[in-house]
């Protein structure tokens, strides 16, 4: 039978509804997998053995039953610990959220548990998101499978090493500002942003909620986009929800896995590459782009001048919106409540207590930030700036899509840096978003998929689309997946080293 | 040049409600001074003729029929309290009237 | 609690030297079924914390979604108060902290609001009117509510703990603010009160709510400051919160300007501040002095998105605007012939629908007041029953009036009858028969009661065969008695008078 958890979302599935394998089979698999390499990686927050194969028994009970399930009923799945899930304990990587178990499914997570997949658990991440490294948890280090002394990037450096070190087929992951599409790409896995609102965010603990989406991560470009399928689509309890049909991703993924790429023109971002790109990640890009060429696509230059802006526009729009959203947790209603050490316990004291001791220095930094940001007298300056910087870069992107239909790029500028290297220079650590940000502040989706390695270490390749438009990044992407695989001779993760297994 | 100054960052904690240690208060002072530097470039494009963009998508009318959906019963909404009495919240003394 | 050594002026001394200005905020609880944002119910009076679902609690990943019902019961407002309607407006957050807050933000509006720049005629007791021009009017969530434990009871200041109730958090509310109120000096607190008592009628007129002050369905926040003329520019504004009855609103502007007088006189210049109103002392108390606290770092809503009411929509809405009640009241007395006194007798005692729908069913204006401003008043004040409240309805006040204006009935024994419907034995017709009150003008059952009544008395009969009718009025009585209280009196007379001459 193999090792089941070296297998895609795709293949498994297969497998499952043949009658290869049982679901219980497959989870425990992934069970005992995370038992064995998590201790090193530390992936997971929460592991909830028994749920996940309770659900894999009643998947297995109902297809025995002959029941018509979804596709991927039966696959386990890993999901970002920024998304509540009701019984199931939801910390945002926060101190002020520990022991915190929701009592509401956010909309995503509904539509996972009603296509039977079995939940995990909760995958680490930085504090409510915020980082790129994972280093800012309030439960300790995620280590980059590759080379575990190094980030596995982050927000959600939980997701993707959980799908690197192939301790889950598939996972759920939230990208502000690129906490999606980074990891995947320091990690050697794929990773989108949708469109934003493409995937309700209804359940999602919110960072910048005008930026937040939520997407797939997994090892294949078609296993994204069939996780991509089973939970993007309109949600009424999300007013920015789009009310669109989502376009065929998974048909899109198939199509490019052809390899055909006739008639498609890529637009290279001028301003995404060049300096401040580490040198092997540009040549890495420029070997994609012959690989894209070969297989029939055009290049052409698009020059997008105001992305220059987009780092900072983002580091005004995002701690404004993170200060509001973050002021809930206020030690009132839920989560931790710490009285101030000397002094009168009131209310006001309580709460400043709370946060203080609740909130990791990256929060607190950008709280400060953003409460700035919007404090009378700052707000034109700002706020107001940056929002006009959006528009901007919109624009940027509406001139740049007429002459090309998707835009492409290295996803990060960098490799997987070493842990605690950045720790202390937080704007060195904000510049490993520079190339995945200009989406978050247009809404337009992206990918990361792997395409090859600089000094043993995985490179990413991004393509974004306009918005609404997912399937033309599902198909470019699995384009050069397939024929960077046929050049590789397998997928890129299989030059990963072996990871010691801990028993 | 320092634009935000350890007073300034006291002040922002004050209105954020975020305790902060003195030598939190020192470090973040630097720390946002360069981040502030950074970001300040955003003014040198953001012109009076370019309308600004809070919503990434273009839609508008998103309502909700005023239908009551199920409550979350009391026990639930309590049960992450950190403290409760007599099906509500318990908090701390409050000092200031809204 | 601090109290301020200024003294008080004198109320008329007071805006004899000073020009009151006014500004007022009042804001009504929408009777939507639902909250604001989320699928809560908004029923008054349940158990704590039954009425919540994540949104409405502020958890963690919860998303408001704007109702329907609510937006267009804003608009209405914004109709009925001359407004203009935005072309297109957003939500914005107000960003503080208190317990009672769960989200730590208000969703309101704030730069762009539903509605602007109106006016509404407020009527004084006196007939006078005044024309108060309209700000804005926005929506926005209520809070919760706190209970506070321990120390003074029902204080803040002294309390030990505080529970919080959030069945209110979320509950659709609209602001409406006034521009400045000027012009009005020494009846200043009388507009103030007939500014809040115009909306609430207003607000029940269009059915957006149940505006029942006692709970706190409508709030005002009231803005006072003096100036030495109307010419002066305004002088600095306190703003009194949270003043729930129409007596305290008039009550508080009063003091207001009493207070502000003494310490403009003393020399000193008024705070800008929040004050607190206590409705049992009468005086208003300094609450938190506004600083770095009223920084509230206004920002769109990244949750919603922006409200462009269509046009025709809003058309429609105005097309369907009841009248409203100034101008209902108006139209009513000009058509009943109402004095002054009367039509505003007839307001204060709630009765307009009940005489405007008994007049409706037949009886003539001054009898539905006569009834329902009379023995029916006096019945619900001895049950302590508002007229609504009683087991009768208009069209059985008019029934009962037709009984008398066709002569079958006279006045005391329609209020048997009037009794016997209050009883809830039946309609004014089904009494009568019942009880068998009708008038006896029938001749020969009467003819009995007088003949015997003369016979009993035959030295009255004397009497007025000698041309004295005085003691007819006696005989009439006998007859009345004995055939209590039915006979026609009229015709008793007639009757007696052809007896003693025949």
């Amino acid at each position: 039978m193999g090792d089941l958890t070296r297998l895609s979302a795709a293949a498994l599935a297969e497998r499952l509804a043949a009658g290869d394998v049982s679901s219980v089979e497959v989870t425990r698999a992934h069970l005992d997998r995370i038992a064995a390499v998590d201790p090193a990686v530390h992936a997971f927050l929460h592991v909830d053995a028994e749920g996940a194969l309770a659900t894999a028994a009643d998947v297995d009970a109902r297809r025995a039953a002959g029941e018509d399930l979804h596709p991927l009923a039966g696959v386990p799945i890993a999901i970002k610990d920024v998304v509540v899930t009701r019984g199931m304990p939801t910390t945002a990587g926060s101190r002020i959220l520990e022991g915190w178990v929701p009592p509401y499914d956010a909309t995503l997570v509904e539509r996972i548990r009603a296509a039977r997949l079995p939940i995990l658990g909760k995958t680490n991440m930085d504090e409510f998101a915020m980082g790129s490294s994972t280093e800012h948890s309030a439960f300790g280090d995620t280590h980059n499978p590759w080379d575990l002394d190094r980030i596995p990037g982050g927000s959600g450096g939980g997701s993707a090493a959980a799908v690197a070190a192939y301790e889950a087929p598939l996972a759920i992951g939230t990208d502000t500002g690129g906490s999606i599409r980074q990891p995947a790409a320091v990690t050697g896995t794929v990773g989108v942003k949708p469109t934003y609102g493409g995937v309700s965010r209804y359940g999602l603990i919110a960072m910048a909620s005008s930026l937040d989406q939520a997407g797939p991560v997994s090892r294949t470009v078609l296993d994204a986009a069939l996780l991509h399928a089973l939970v993007g689509g309109h949600d009424p309890r999300d007013s920015t929800s789009l009310p669109d049909p989502l376009p065929d991703v998974v048909g899109a993924a198939r199509r490019g896995a052809t390899g055909d790429l006739t008639g498609v023109r890529l637009g290279v971002v001028r301003e995404l590459g060049g300096e401040g790109y580490q040198q092997g990640v540009r040549r890495r890009f420029e070997e994609s782009l012959e690989v894209l060429q070969a297989a029939g696509a055009e290049v052409v230059e698009v020059s997008c001048p105001h992305f220059e802006y987009a780092l900072a526009a983002y580091y005004l729009i995002m701690p404004s919106e993170a200060s509001s959203n973050l002021a809930r947790f206020d030690g009132m209603r839920y989560g931790l409540r710490v009285e101030p050490a000397d002094g009168p316990v009131t209310a006001e004291r309580v709460m400043a207590a709370t946060r203080g001791a609740g909130f990791g220095d990256e929060v607190k930094r950008r709280v400060i930030l953003g409460t700035y940001a919007l404090s009378a007298g700052y707000y034109d300056a700002y706020y107001g700036s940056a929002q006009k910087v959006r528009t901007l870069v919109q624009r940027d992107f509406a001139a740049a899509f007429e002459q090309a239909d998707v835009l492409v790029s290295p996803t990060a500028p960098t490799t997987a840096f070493r842990l605690g290297e950045k720790l202390d220079d937080p704007m060195a650590m904000y510049l490993n978003d520079v190339a995945t940000i200009p989406a978050n502040l247009a809404g337009v989706p992206g990918i990361s998929v792997p395409n090859g390695l600089d000094e043993g270490l995985p490179v990413g390749f991004q393509v974004l689309a306009p918005a609404k438009a997912d399937d033309r990044l599902y198909r470019v992407a699995a384009a050069l997946e397939a024929r960077l695989e046929e050049r590789w001779g397998g997928p890129l993760l299989a030059q990963a080293p072996e990871l010691e297994v801990t028993r | 040049m320092s634009t935000i100054s350890r007073e300034e960052v006291a002040r922002l904690a004050g209105l954020a409600r975020i305790d902060l240690t003195e030598s939190e208060l020192t470090r973040l002072a630097g720390e946002l001074d360069v981040i502030v530097e950074a970001v300040a470039t955003v003014s040198r494009v953001a012109t009076d003729d370019v309308p600004a963009t809070s919503h990434p998508l273009p839609l508008h009318n998103v309502f909700r029929p005023d239908v009551v959906t199920a409550t979350l019963p009391v026990e639930e909404a309590l049960a992450a309290a950190p403290a409760a009495e007599d099906g509500r919240f318990a908090v701390p003394q409050i000092l200031e009237e809204d | 609690m601090t109290t301020e050594a200024t003294p008080l002026v004198d109320y008329d001394d007071a805006v004899r030297r000073y020009d009151p200005v006014l500004g007022i905020e009042v804001h009504v609880e929408l009777g939507t079924a639902s909250k604001m944002f989320d699928g809560a119910p908004t029923e008054f009076g349940a158990p704590p914390n039954t009425q919540t679902t994540p949104v409405s609690l502020g958890l963690p990943g919860s998303l408001p979604v704007v109702n329907e019902k609510a937006v267009e019961w804003a608009v209405l407002i914004g109709l009925a108060l001359n407004c203009e309607i935005a072309e297109s407006c957003r939500f914005a957050r107000k960003n503080y902290f208190y317990p009672d807050l769960p989200k730590a933000y208000q969703i309101s509006q704030y730069d762009e609001p539903i509605a602007h720049d109106g006016w509404v005629d407020v009527e004084l007791e006196d007939g006078t009117t005044v024309r108060v021009e309209i700000e804005r009017a926005h929506m926005e969530e209520d809070a919760g509510k706190n209970t506070h434990v321990g120390g003074a009871a029902g204080r803040i200041h002294g309390a030990e703990y505080s529970l919080v109730d959030y069945n209110r958090a979320g509950v659709p509310l609209v602001e409406i603010v006034t521009k400045p109120i000027t012009g009005v000096g020494a009846r200043a607190p009388e507009v103030a009160r007939a500014y809040v008592q115009t909306l609430r009628d207003m607000f029940r007129a269009l059915g957006v709510s149940e505006a029942r002050m006692e709970r706190g369905n409508v709030r005002a926040d009231v803005n006072v400051s003096l100036r030495p003329s109307p010419d002066a520019p305004l002088g600095t504004r306190t703003e009194t919160k949270n003043v729930n009855s129409f007596r305290s609103v008039e009550r508080a502007v009063r003091f207001e300007i009493s207070r502000q007088a003494g310490v403009l006189d003393s020399g000193a210049a008024v705070v800008q501040e929040t004050r607190h109103w206590h409705e049992d002392t009468g005086i208003t108390t300094p609450g938190r002095v506004k600083s770095d606290a009223e920084d509230y770092r206004y920002f769109p809503e990244p949750d919603l998105v922006p409200i462009v009411p269509d046009r025709a929509w809003v058309e429609g809405l105005r097309a369907s605007l009841p009248e409203m009640p100034a101008a209902r009241r108006r139209r009513l007395q000009a058509a009943w012939g109402y004095s002054d006194a009367e039509m505003r007798d007839v307001v204060n005692a709630g009765a307009l629908d009940l005489v405007e729908a008994t007049v409706a069913a037949g009886a003539s204006p001054a009898a539905a007041r006569k009834w329902w401003m009379g023995e029916l008043a006096r019945t619900a004040n001895e049950q302590g029953a508002s007229l609504e409240e009683l087991p009768v309805t208009p069209a059985q006040v008019a029934e009962l009036q037709g009984l008398v204006d066709a002569g079958r009935l006279n006045d005391k024994l329609a209020r048997q009858v009037l009794a016997g419907v209050l009883a809830g034995e039946g309609s004014p017709q089904e009494v009568v028969a019942a009880r068998g009150l009708e008038i006896v003008s029938d001749d020969g059952a009467l003819l009995a009661a007088v003949d015997e009544a003369l016979a009993a008395q035959p030295d009255v009969v004397e009497k007025i065969r000698g041309g004295n009718l005085g003691p007819v009025g006696a005989i009439i009585g006998a007859v009345m008695k004995a055939t209590r209280g039915q006979a026609d009196a009229a015709r008793v007379r007639e009757l007696v008078l052809e007896r003693v001459k025949g």
